[in-house]
């Protein structure tokens, strides 16, 4: 069927599309220059370096530093904000939504410069507090907007009946609220993480000096010639990504199946 | 759960440990400079002779350098501005006054670096590299000689020239080009210099920083304003380049080493300086980077051919055309908005 | 419920870090003065006279003209990709999903610089374009570049949410419109576009929003040519220094991003669902 090959044909395009520059690093990672543009012949020794330079290991910290404690901070606080927004009503719910909506819509250039000034005014060095805040800051709301709708799904008496029957509030929250809306926690806390991983526009405005994340860091090489040591270190993390992945959704499949078998 | 967050924090801990050279007591030197303006070999030396952890980050233009300094929120010990941005931030009082007797090696930098215009009587600054600024040009891919600013405007180059991205550089190709003083106060020939760069701009390939080096070394484009050393630099790996001061003059500048008033470790701050004025450290420095040391027991440590290298190392009167730049003071942000207009123009 | 109080701290931090922010912004775009000395602001509607000349218009302009041209390809580009994925079987979706998906995960401006050795004049995809008879075409540095490079980077904002309303389109309204004797073009026009009319909002919103903003791709792919309003705002905070009349530009695009977004959101009847169809 032409019309079939023809969906065939747009959808290889795309993912051409997309994956061309990619490809393209990863190539380039194995090129024997310093120099994009010409081909010198295949070598490993970026892999080599990447693994002997201190900034880019310096980096790599702090990249993941900043993610993996923002993503927790954020997850735990954004939980309890979705917790606390569902339960109150009316106007005060629909500013607090608006205001959790905010750092959504607007553009990163401007909520990193609104944090800049205020980080200055409460004359606050920057470094990797402010960093840290800022990540935390843009990471929330999305948090709580993948918690809310599993809240809405949630039965509410589940919690009253727990809290009648005895339990103290907390342990409803332990045990009633949380388990129902996990699924909702762990795509934020997911979300939270690959946003700040990839973060660039608020953390250029936010950090001090020494500090930097991968994107920073790439950036101001953008400016002196890309060293191939990132080619190969993006490389490095795009095949464990994709490993992870692989992995994450071979379990889920299985379960899957595992659950239909029961049933 | 629970256990795999504490152990995935534990491991990034340590993984931070690792990486930041285990922290501890030892103190911290934060040097602030250019990017691609230093041999990073030279902070190993350093830190391994004294002890002290180099914390290294650089900025793109000057301006970019004052603006941070400035807005505060953050403090460095060593920063590397070009004479008439330090002429600005001792006005503005935003440097430390240095103890020139921690410098022992100050003696060894030629007199005729020192006492300069931006800081009459040497006492915040110490020289680190110096140079001019020209075209660079491919031989191969450009079919006469260029001798003057006025060939950027010759429309034959269309998408060849690359111009630099900065603002005091860009603006002076301009003036100079018109005849002008590039330390004008006369806004009627900022404007006419601005008009120039937006009349120019159909023809310009990009407005790049320290990437153009990768762009003219890989043959994408034929003409380029840079630097004298970005110029040996990048002759060193093609040789089909060639440096050019242009006949209408040229700026003339100097970086040099000083302290911000705000310094945390001003000790080191001068135990640095004093070590990169070494003559060793400081020929090794100029050979990695390719710009001209003020220190001449240095360049008699290099290679024949850079000494006797043009572009490095021009002859006084290859110099006699040459302006170095004044801070501009009240009109400062004459020039901010006149920068502004010309990237904003279409 | 007793439970509504755990959301109290969230609500201090976005008084804190989103609300007072954005009143310093306002504060800084009201007055003007030394950036760095409180004591020297005076009350001020300079800036946003400032902003009224031809030449920071002309700058909004082509960025929102960019930024729209970006958002249009995108949906042209996005909505049969979205479509073809929805009809695939589970199995094979979910793969083609995390397809989309994969590529994010890479760093964004590594991404966008890969683009600069396909595009330069020694790139492949020149060498490709002379060896097929287009000499002399100059690929980089200049607005389709700039256009290329938000494409690339925001195609998946588009593709993702327009994707996700129609996987959850219910199959039986198809069905009773074919049973009704509607021909495939009537069941298309007539009930899933407007179906997915809410994914495709939430696409243009989160295609548009950071490709009229961005400063990185007009500076990388560009080559600092032509400044969009992004640089723009950027040049006053990182080099100027000038902070009062880059929040001046930072609440005219703040303002004119949720005015349109205002505007959008009439036509999205699923504004219950917070977001569109993503979430």
């Amino acid at each position: 069927m032409v019309n079939k090959n023809l969906k065939r044909l747009y959808t290889f395009l795309i993912f051409a599309f997309l994956y061309a520059p990619i490809i393209i690093l990863i190539i380039y990672s194995f090129n024997d220059s310093k120099f994009r543009g010409d081909w010198n012949g295949f070598t490993l020794r970026w892999y080599i370096e990447l693994f002997q330079d201190r900034e880019v290991l310096r980096v790599l910290y702090y990249t993941f530093a900043i993610a993996i404690t923002s993503s927790i901070i954020s997850t735990v606080i954004g939980t309890m904000a979705a917790i606390g927004i569902h339960g109150i009503r009316g106007f005060t719910k629909k500013t607090i939504l608006n205001l959790n909506y905010l750092p959504v819509l607007n553009p990163d250039i401007v909520t990193a410069v609104a944090l800049m000034a205020l980080f200055r005014m409460a004359r606050l060095q920057f470094g990797f507090l402010t960093l840290l805040l800022a990540h935390i800051t843009f990471s929330v709301p999305y948090v709580v907007l993948s918690i809310l709708p599993k809240l809405k799904q949630m039965n509410d008496n589940l919690a009253e009946a727990a809290m009648d029957l005895g339990a103290t509030p907390f342990y409803a929250l332990r045990k009633v609220i949380i388990p129902e809306i996990m699924p909702g926690i762990i795509t934020g806390g997911l979300l939270a993480f690959t946003l700040s991983i990839d973060d660039f526009v608020i953390s250029f405005f936010t950090t001090g000096h020494g500090i930097s994340n991968l994107s920073i860091y790439i950036y101001s090489m953008a400016r002196k010639g890309i060293n191939p040591t990132i080619n190969a270190l993006s490389t490095l993390m795009f095949f464990s990504l994709v490993a992870l992945l692989l992995v994450i959704n071979n379990r889920s499949e299985k379960s899957e199946k595992i659950i239909q078998e029961r049933r | 759960m629970k256990n795999k967050i504490i152990l995935m924090l534990t491991l990034v801990l340590a993984i931070g440990a690792v990486a930041t050279g285990c922290g501890g007591n030892e103190s911290t030197l934060n040097v602030y400079n250019w990017g691609d303006y230093i041999d990073p070999e030279v902070l190993n030396l350093f830190e391994e002779e004294y002890g002290v952890r180099v914390v290294y980050d650089t900025y793109a233009t000057n301006e970019d350098l004052y603006v941070k300094m400035k807005q505060g929120g953050s403090s460095y010990d060593v920063v590397i501005p070009s004479d008439y941005m330090i002429e600005r931030m001792i006005r503005e009082d935003l440097l430390m006054e240095i103890n020139m007797d921690n410098i022992t090696m100050l003696d060894k930098v030629d007199d005729r670096f020192l006492n300069l215009d931006y800081d009459p009587d040497n006492s915040y600054s110490v020289p680190y590299m110096w140079g001019t600024v020209g075209i660079i040009y491919n031989k191969t891919m450009v079919d006469r000689p260029l001798t003057s600013w006025a060939d950027l405007w010759d429309e034959e180059f269309e998408g060849e020239i690359i111009m630099l991205n900065s603002q005091r550089d860009t603006l002076a190709v301009a003036l100079k080009k018109l005849g002008y003083s590039l330390n004008t106060r006369d806004i009627g020939e900022l404007e006419e210099a601005r008009d120039a760069l937006i009349e120019q701009k159909p023809i310009v390939y990009a407005y790049l920083g320290d990437e153009v080096k990768d762009v003219i070394v890989g043959e994408e484009a034929a003409i380029a304003v840079v630097w004298s050393g970005d110029a040996v630099a990048m002759m060193d790996e093609n040789p089909n380049l060639e440096y050019v001061i242009p006949s209408e003059g040229t700026n003339l500048w100097f970086d040099a080493m000083v302290i911000p008033s705000n310094a945390q470790n001003a000790e080191a701050a001068q135990q640095f300086i004093n070590f990169m004025t070494r003559p060793e450290i400081a020929a090794m420095n100029a050979d990695y980077i390719g710009y001209s040391s003020p220190i001449p027991e240095a360049v008699e440590m290099l290679d024949e051919e850079i000494q006797n290298s043009s572009v490095a190392y021009p002859s006084d009167d290859m110099l006699v055309n040459t302006e170095v730049f004044k801070d501009p003071q009240d009109i400062i942000s004459e020039y901010d908005r006149i920068w502004t207009e010309i990237t904003s123009a279409q | 419920m007793k439970l509504k109080r755990i959301g109290y701290p969230y609500f201090l931090w976005l008084g804190m870090f989103i609300l007072i922010p954005l009143l310093l912004v306002t504060y800084f775009a009201f007055t003007t003065g030394d950036s760095q000395n409180f004591s020297t602001f005076t009350f001020s509607l300079d800036n946003f006279k400032k902003f009224m000349s031809p030449i920071y218009l002309g700058v909004l302009y082509r960025s929102v003209k960019i930024a729209l041209i970006s958002t249009v390809i995108c949906l042209i580009l996005g909505y049969p990709i979205a479509f073809i994925i929805s009809r695939e079987k589970p199995r094979v979706r979910n793969i083609m999903v995390l397809m989309f998906v994969i590529p994010m995960w890479m760093n964004f401006l590594l991404r966008t610089y890969a683009w600069l050795t396909l595009l330069g004049k020694n790139g492949i995809l020149t060498k490709v374009l002379e060896f097929i008879g287009f000499e002399g075409v100059s690929l980089l540095y200049n607005d389709t570049a700039v256009l290329l490079g938000m494409v690339y980077n925001f195609l998946p904002f588009m593709v993702l949410p327009i994707f996700s309303v129609l996987t959850k389109m219910d199959k039986n309204l198809v069905e009773a419109a074919e049973d009704l004797g509607a021909n495939k073009v009537e069941v298309f026009s007539k009930v899933i576009i407007p179906l997915s009319l809410p994914g495709v909002i939430t696409g243009i919103t989160m295609v548009f929003i950071p490709a009229v903003s961005t400063f990185v791709i007009s500076g990388l792919l560009g080559g600092n040519k032509s400044s969009l309003i992004g640089n723009l705002i950027e040049q006053q905070f990182r080099y100027t220094g000038d902070w009062h009349f880059g929040s001046t530009m930072s609440i005219i695009l703040m303002v004119f991003i949720l005015a349109s977004m205002a505007l959008t959101s009439k036509f999205d009847k699923d504004k219950e669902g917070g977001g569109g169809g993503l979430w």
